[in-house]
């Protein structure tokens, strides 16, 4: 299973290292040095390296490498999930995972990686169980902790660790019961210069904020489940119900968490909410840019956050735009243009001009620049999913409820 | 107030200041020293030096103080063994806590203290939380045991932890059950001993499809990937372990999906091939599949690379996806050649122009890598869906019209190969080609583009011109031009002799003369001397027809790919290999790899796995179309190249064609030829039949005379007359072109002449049964003899015989029916992929227990040397897999492997100028030894 793990930033520095087994030295890292040495970006790093005698495998977030170490042969999502796992608790409880909280907070991250691992084997990666376990720091505790002499960790056993519901800790109280759910969905595409739809597909979740007394059951029912047919589900749902009555039966666990998460294929048509109209050309020295927006087929509904990105060729120097409105903002380092539009008014749709220009000598581009989109519509889930009711057994109160719906563009690409 | 106050003392005499606090009467301040002392530790400085004061903070009710003094433990212990030793009463006192997260954290951390003296004192607190009544606490112990294992596993077997391990596969506690699994599956993994392996029978899965709903998920991944192991008895017990492991496709976790996939796939082998549920079951994995690349990049990349093994095993199952895998932009690289590779894969007659479309669309990327990749996927279209070859070569037109330099050299290399596969047929674009030639610089578009003028000179004006520009500055060209503008020129001589005799004269020098590479002189001597002797032959052979390039060029191996089948979500399906090529210390347990049997007329590439009985010559014809790897290896290339249009004269082909049982295609025949050609070393792998099949085509023109076929022993009577109404059977056995005959003499020395002969066989050992019926001259009159063979297969029923080389056959004729009884000679179940991988043999060697080893002394008559001696036995399928010289003794280390899959491990040592040598054999078979030592001596006997 999991050996080791090295934590490595962006200036290829090792600032941390914890191993669950015998240790390995560092300079195992010189093959992930290697391999990183070859990529263009820092993205492009292949995850699985194989090296003489470990494997490793990395992920990228947060601007640093987080690279596990293996001996034997191990199923590397196991590994993956894992390290995506581990940044997830970091930045819940220090707000960020990058490397200054991580750094602040070092020996929390190490009780947390030994807690979270036990000989390479996974033991507690429940954030509620994580958090009987170690408190997360926050200002007053840490002025309480210095006074009292208290500690952030815990001396009595996570009591959810043991039951049925490892995901929900037990005597949960609150004077106001609530439950929230949001249902987000993010719209994947690409579109072509023609404005056709190459490929469309709906990624799903439901979020929910639960903040019930006790151990309440809840059911979710949909007026039209038959959307979802392609879901991942927390381990509190009941599958054998959704899979007979398509309803979602669970013991929520306390606070924030995602209930399921769905995908809705290319084969159902999906309605693009919006489009780009682009006409970008080049010629000897310079060229033109000129992109306007509009809605689509947003059923009546307002769309908000517009975010057109724009990454130009390298021989771009400098791009001189006028936009009707919003702002741009063109980075001539990485030579990313940002044009932040804001909401779109049907009547009187944005549009952004100009001219571009290139370093001199060399020739026109050959290759054009992909634009993406980002977008948000509220009160509407562009999959037609809506929630039907919400019922709540094993607790006597009545729980206050609410669902929200959103969309918004997930990779939205459009070719130019 | 953040830890980094803990990093900023770097003033002289910090040691000296800790130990000063560590030692304060003070909770507080020992606290604090102590989490400085694990900062310290975090970053690689050497605070070893505490050891003792550290130590002693530990008996202490705080929780906290106490986790941070067993980090620190668990860091230095290795370092200062004896001091560990103070902390071990700690231990033992903690293992009977009250508190089960204290007794937890204590069992844990005694795992983790790597030194052998302490490691005795564990067992007793181990063996006591193993059994604790609190479930947490059992599942830590259950860890525990695989960290005992990797530290001493001699004492974990000793002291029966495995049987409790066992044990706690049947805990009522989900949890423990998974970390039992966990446990078990790494100790099988590091342990080759037998009694660490993790049996499954019915019950077992029963208790791990139950725990499997209700445990964490990473537990759920341990358990599918045990359950993957299990090799279901029949069907419906497949099918149902089917069914319940579906519903683990619909977790979040990735990894738990992918793992419940591989059962998936794995289970599909045992239900039936067409049966309605594996129909719905291959409707339900889709899903998931592509949900999994709606996930991180790095999740989608383990993903990627295991669809790839998916759809080459079952295309159906995606075949609908292809938009998923178009690739975005913003993809990383990684992520966008393996979504490319899948494309072609995907890629049909319905979808193409679709997929097209989108790879014209990749080939203006901004990454140089994946624009190459992309317009070879275009070539590799062309050649894959034929009806949509002409839209790609036009596409591949418009993109060499970018004049784009990378672009251009890339679409020529392809249409290369789209060439190759439909001649005669898109020839009119070559003056397009030919417009660019000027910017070629790399070697594989020089290469390919001279290949094309060479080819087709007859209909280029000015070749003689193009290729005489390419050779002024020959000797700065690389290897793969130089030969390939070698060829061209003397194909293009053999199509106008008449202008380019000075040409060639001029290449043929250059090649000869003027190179040291042995390669080019070599070929550049055979046309030379082809071209002088006889013209009209030098014709036949460079202008041979060329086999076609076959459409699915890049597709795995049909008995690798069923191996990684097994092996899904693990690195072996990342890596694409099998985990025996490249992990390390794996016990070589082939738990993992057996996909069922299927019977021959499954569909093509779905023939057994390693072990399978079927043997090798059953293989489906497939792989006679000769297979020329398109473009993916130069050297490949050049060979296939090499080898197609120079020695490949039709008539040779023809001698191939009457053998069916042939299994390696007409590739690895001459392959065999060109090595010896070149002057190489002969061939060492499996060629001894198609050499001996060669054996009037290439070999007899150079002179190499090669004779073989494995040994024969001569003819016993079988069958007296006198107990067969003057029937007299005699015979013996042997292997022809990798087919194994019996050949029989009969003889009628009866009054009346004999007819209606047929033949059947006892099961046996070996599952030798007659391959075809017994073809006997009828009717055998008074008097006369008729020499009988008949072909055997090694696929009928088996039942252990006694002798185990015993052989009960039934004769039958116009008179009655005879019984006799011969004995099998078992060099004739030696079978030609006998070649071991040298790393598999060492592991293997070292596997099989000492107990297995058996010596003999071996007479050498004609005191062969070494060499002579593999040779010989090569010849019979006993293939040497080292050799190496121990004080002036030679060892050969040799493997062998029967028709049922038993492999033969041997060590022949040869004393120089001794008459006898000895042989050593290990094999987990200890009945077929003395039947291997037999045969030993009498091949070399018989040399």
């Amino acid at each position: 299973m999991i050996h080791s793990l090295f934590m490595i930033n962006s200036a290829g520095d090792i600032f941390m290292e914890k191993h669950w087994k015998s240790v390995i030295s560092r300079s195992v890292c010189d093959y992930f040095f290697e391999e990183q040495q070859k990529a263009n970006s820092p993205e492009d790093v292949n995850p699985v390296i194989s090296t003489p005698h470990h494997y490793l495998i990395h992920i990228y977030r947060e601007n640093i490498y987080f690279v596990a170490v293996c001996t034997t042969e191990v199923p590397p999502l196991f590994v993956i999930e894992f390290l995506h796992r581990v940044v997830d608790t970091f930045t819940d409880y220090f707000g960020d995972g990058g490397e200054t909280a991580i750094k602040d907070n070092y020996v929390i991250v190490y009780e947390l990686l030994e807690e979270m691992l036990d000989n390479g084997f996974p033991l507690a990666t429940e954030s509620n169980i994580l958090k009987e376990l170690i408190k997360p720091p926050n200002i007053l505790r840490t002025v309480v902790n210095t006074v009292t002499g208290s500690s952030n960790l815990a001396d009595t056993l996570p009591t959810g660790q043991l039951s049925n519901v490892p995901w929900r800790r037990a005597g949960v109280k609150y004077t106001n019961n609530e439950a929230y759910f949001d249902v987000i969905e993010e719209i994947d595409a690409i579109i072509d210069k023609q404005g056709s739809t190459v490929f469309a597909d709906i990624q799903g979740v439901i979020d929910c904020c639960v903040k019930l007394s006790g151990m309440p059951d809840l059911t979710l029912s949909f007026m039209n489940p038959r959307i979802l047919d392609d879901v991942s589900f927390h381990p509190c749902v009941r599958f054998k119900r959704w899979e007979s009555e398509r309803v979602l039966s669970f013991v929520p666990p306390d606070g924030n968490f995602r209930l399921i998460s769905y995908h809705v294929g290319s084969q159902n048509m999906v309605a693009i909410p919006v489009y780009v109209k682009p006409n970008i050309s080049f010629r000897e020295g310079g060229g033109r840019f000129d992109v306007t927006v509009g809605p689509k087929q947003t059923m009546g509904k307002l769309v908000e956050s517009v975010v057109i990105t724009c990454a130009m060729p390298k021989v771009v120097l400098n791009m001189n735009l006028t936009p009707t409105q919003g702002t741009y903002t063109f980075d001539p380092v990485a030579k990313v243009l940002t044009w932040d539009v804001g909401k779109i008014n049907p009547q009187k749709l944005p549009n952004l001009r100009g001219n571009i220009s290139l370093q001199s000598g060399s020739p026109p581009p050959e290759s054009n620049p992909a634009i993406s989109v980002q977008f948000k519509i509220q009160q509407m889930a562009v999959s037609g999913l809506k929630v039907n009711r919400l019922d709540m057994y094993g607790e006597k109160y009545k729980p206050f409820k609410g669902v929200k719906y959103l969309t918004k563009a997930g990779n939205f690409q459009v070719r130019t | 107030m953040t830890d980094s106050k803990y990093f900023t003392t770097t003033k002289k005499g910090e040691i000296f200041e800790l130990k000063n606090e560590l030692n304060s009467d003070k909770k507080e301040k020992k606290k604090e020293a102590v989490k400085k002392v694990i900062a310290s530790m975090t970053v690689g400085k050497d605070v070893s030096a505490l050891f003792p004061d550290v130590v002693n903070c530990m008996q202490t009710d705080n929780l906290e103080l106490k986790k941070l003094v067993y980090l620190y433990l668990m860091n230095y212990a290795k370092s200062q063994p004896d001091m560990a030793i103070m902390a071990v009463n700690t231990f033992v006192k903690d293992c009977e806590d009250t508190n089960p997260l204290i007794r937890a954290l204590a069992v844990r951390t005694m795992g983790c203290i790597r030194v052998d003296k302490i490691t005795e004192y564990l067992c007793e607190p181990l063996r006591k939380c193993l059994k604790d009544e609190d479930p947490y606490v059992r599942k830590t112990a259950a860890v525990c045991v695989a960290k005992l294992h990797d530290i001493n596993a001699q004492l974990v077997e000793d002291q029966g932890f495995l049987d409790q391990l066992r044990e706690l596969l049947s805990d009522s506690n989900p949890m423990v059950v998974a970390n039992a699994v966990a446990a078990l599956s790494e100790i099988s993994d590091t342990s080759p001993s037998p009694a660490a392996q993790m049996e499954m029978n019915q019950q077992t899965i029963n208790k791990l499809l139950a725990a499997l709903n209700e445990c964490t998920e990473w537990g759920q991944i341990f358990i599918l990937d045990a359950l993957s192991n299990y090799v279901p008895k029949d069907d419906r017990e497949a099918q149902s372990i089917c069914e319940r492991v579906t519903p683990r496709l619909a977790h979040s976790n990735a990894g738990v999906v992918l793992s419940a996939v591989k059962v998936l796939m794995k289970g599909m082998e045992y239900v039936g091939m067409e049966s309605e549920f594996v129909t719905t079951l291959q409707k339900k994995l889709a899903p998931p599949l592509v949900t999994l690349l709606s996930s991180e990049p790095e999740v989608q990349y383990v993903a990627l690379r295991n669809i790839n093994l998916i759809v080459q095993k079952r295309p159906d199952i995606l075949k609908h996806e292809m938009k998923v895998f178009f690739v975005k932009y913003n993809d990383p690289i990684y992520v966008k050649l393996e979504k490319l590779d899948i494309m072609i894969r995907l890629a049909t007659q319905e979808n193409i122009a679709q997929v097209l479309a989108e790879l014209k669309e990749y080939a203006t990327e901004v990454d140089v890598d994946f624009v190459r990749k992309s317009v070879r996927a275009i070539g590799r279209c062309a050649i894959k869906v034929e009806q949509a070859a002409e839209r790609c070569v036009s596409t591949l037109l418009d993109l060499i019209q970018t004049k784009v330099n990378y672009v251009v050299q890339e679409a020529i290399v392809v249409i290369k190969d789209i060439f190759r596969k439909y001649p005669n047929k898109y020839e009119s674009i070559i003056s397009t080609l030919c417009e660019n030639l000027e910017s070629l610089d790399e070697p594989d578009a020089r290469a390919s583009m001279i290949w094309i003028v060479g080819e087709y000179a007859e209909r280029i004006d000015n070749a003689d011109e193009l290729l005489e520009s390419f050779l002024e500055g020959f000797h700065d060209e690389s290897t793969q031009v130089q030969l390939q503008l070698l060829t061209a020129i003397v194909k293009l001589f053999l199509k106008k002799p008449t202008e380019t005799q000075e040409l060639v004269q001029q290449v043929l020098s250059l090649a000869t003369q003027d190179s040291d590479n042995p390669d080019l002189r070599d070929r550049g001597y055979i046309y030379w001397r082809l071209l002088s002797t006889d013209p009209a032959a030098a014709k036949e052979v460079v202008l041979a027809e060329k086999p076609l390039i076959s459409s699915e060029t890049d597709r795995l191996e049909p008995t690798l790919l069923d191996e990684l089948i097994c092996y899904i979500a693990s690195l072996a399906s990342v890596y694409h290999k099998p985990p025996s090529a490249f992990v390390e210390g794996q016990a070589l347990v082939v738990r993992k790899t057996q996909l069922p049997v299927r019977s021959a007329s499954g569909e093509p590439g779905a023939t057994g796995a390693t072990e399978s009985p079927v043997p090798q010559q059953v293989q489906p014809a497939q792989q006679q179309q000769s297979v020329i790897p398109s473009h993916d290896t130069a050297m490949g290339d050049l060979l296939g190249d090499l080898l197609s249009m120079d020695l490949n004269p039709p008539q040779q082909q023809m001698s191939m064609t009457p053998a069916p049982q042939q299994d390696m295609g007409g590739m690895d025949l001459l392959g065999g030829g060109l090595d010896s050609l070149l002057g190489g070393p002969s061939p060492v792998a499996g060629m001894p039949a198609s050499q001996a099949s060669m054996g009037g085509g290439l070999g007899d023109i150079l002179g190499l005379g090669i004779s073989s076929t494995t040994y024969v022993p001569p003819k016993q009577v079988w069958l007296p007359a006198s107990k067969a109404k003057g029937l007299e059977v005699s015979g013996t056995f042997s292997i022809r072109q990798n087919v194994r005959y019996m050949d029989l003499t009969l003889k009628n020395n009866a009054m009346a002449p004999m007819g209606d002969f047929a033949i059947q066989f006892n099961k046996n050992s070996f599952g030798l049964s007659p391959a075809s019926a017994l073809q006997v001259p009828s009717p055998l009159s008074p008097g006369q003899t008729a020499d009988v063979t008949l072909p055997l297969g090694t696929n009928g029923p088996v039942q252990k015989m006694d002798p185990l080389m015993n052989l009960q056959v039934a004769m039958k004729n116009n008179i009655d029916v005879f019984y006799f009884s011969c004995l099998i000679p078992i060099h004739l179940l030696f079978t030609e992929d006998g070649q071991m991988d040298r790393k598999v043999f060492l592991a293997t060697w070292k596997d099989i227990p000492d107990s297995n080893e058996v010596q003999k002394e071996v007479a050498n008559p004609n005191q062969l040397d070494p060499k002579g001696l593999s040779d010989k036995l090569q010849q019979s399928f006993i293939f040497t897999i080292a050799q190496r010289n121990v004080d002036g003794r030679d060892m050969l280390y040799q493997s062998l492997k029967l028709t049922n899959g038993i492999w033969v491990l041997a060590e022949l040592k040869i004393q120089p100028r001794s008459p006898t040598m000895t042989l050593s054999l290990k094999t987990r078979a200890l009945d077929v030894i003395p039947h291997v030592q037999q045969a030993y001596e009498l091949i070399i006997a018989n040399m």
